[in-house]
């Protein structure tokens, strides 16, 4: 369990929040801070994108985000340092990225 | 599971030593998930890897099914035939094959995994000494390639918490 947005929220081993109910803008902010990342404009661009496609069941992968238009790769890397995709995603309240690309 | 030890690895130097399509690829995955990680990533292209930075011929990395008892006939377990491997035209065939799957997969091309490294902050070089035995110059490589070490160069980019990993 972790303190996230004001209440408790359940989260596995990694910090990835388990049920998707559970996350909400308020969870996400504090998903982020432990990240280190002031969530902007820009960061809300993409982790509606990767929610969006994820209830459509698709898998995201960086090639697929750096095409999607919403984020070029190189801001991507600005924008969540050190894990452009997998922090987005936690941000975004989905799991762990499963692609090797 | 996000941290395996109390000291991860910074850093990765990964040398990339031959062509093939198959031989390319373990190199540009590994450089661009260590990126994803957080892991610094530095590319470094010698002898036969040279090719896949190489103007000329990074589009024309190809695979051949020659001399790889893992290399089975499509859809079976029996070995390809070295055979047939050196017909013309087969190895342009499996390497056909070989893009489509991993096109299919989601997985770039060699040339656009190195655009997607670039991005990510990786570096790639060319090594010295096979360039100079092939005949290359630094204008003979892609136009974002960040240069050409010496050996020596390439070991002072690595520190305490760097692989080194040779592929």
């Amino acid at each position: 369990m972790a303190n996230l947005g004001g209440k408790e929220v359940e989260v596995n081993e990694g910090g990835y929040v388990m049920h998707p109910e559970d996350w909400d803008k308020a969870v996400a902010g504090d998903l982020a801070k432990e990240l280190g990342i002031n969530l902007t404009d820009a960061h809300w661009k993409v982790v509606d994108y990767l929610r969006e496609q994820h209830g459509q069941g698709i898998e995201m992968s960086i090639r697929k985000l750096g095409k999607s238009g919403i984020v070029d790769i190189k801001t991507l890397y600005e924008l969540f340092p050190g894990g452009p995709l997998k922090y987005a995603a936690k941000i975004a309240g989905l799991h762990r990225p499963t692609s090797c690309v | 599971m996000e941290k395996n030890t109390e000291k991860p690895i910074k850093k990765v130097l990964i040398v990339c030593s031959k062509g093939s399509l198959v031989d390319v690829y373990p190199s540009l995955v590994m450089a661009n998930g260590a990126l994803m990680e957080g892991i610094e990533a530095e590319l470094f292209f010698t002898f036969f890897g040279l090719d896949a930075i190489t103007k000329k011929t990074m589009h024309k990395v190809c695979m051949t099914p020659v001399g790889n008892p893992a290399m089975r006939l499509p859809g079976t377990t029996f070995p390809f035939p070295n055979i047939i491997g050196i017909i013309p035209g087969v190895s342009l065939l499996a390497t056909w094959m070989m893009k489509r799957t991993i096109e299919k997969l989601d997985i770039p091309t060699n040339i656009e995994f190195i655009d997607m490294i670039r991005a990510g902050g990786g570096k790639v070089w060319g090594c010295k000494m096979a360039m100079d035995m092939f005949g290359l110059k630094k204008e003979d490589l892609r136009d974002d390639v960040d240069g050409v070490l010496t050996i020596g160069e390439f070991y002072a980019r690595a520190s305490a918490d760097t692989q080194i990993i040779f592929t």
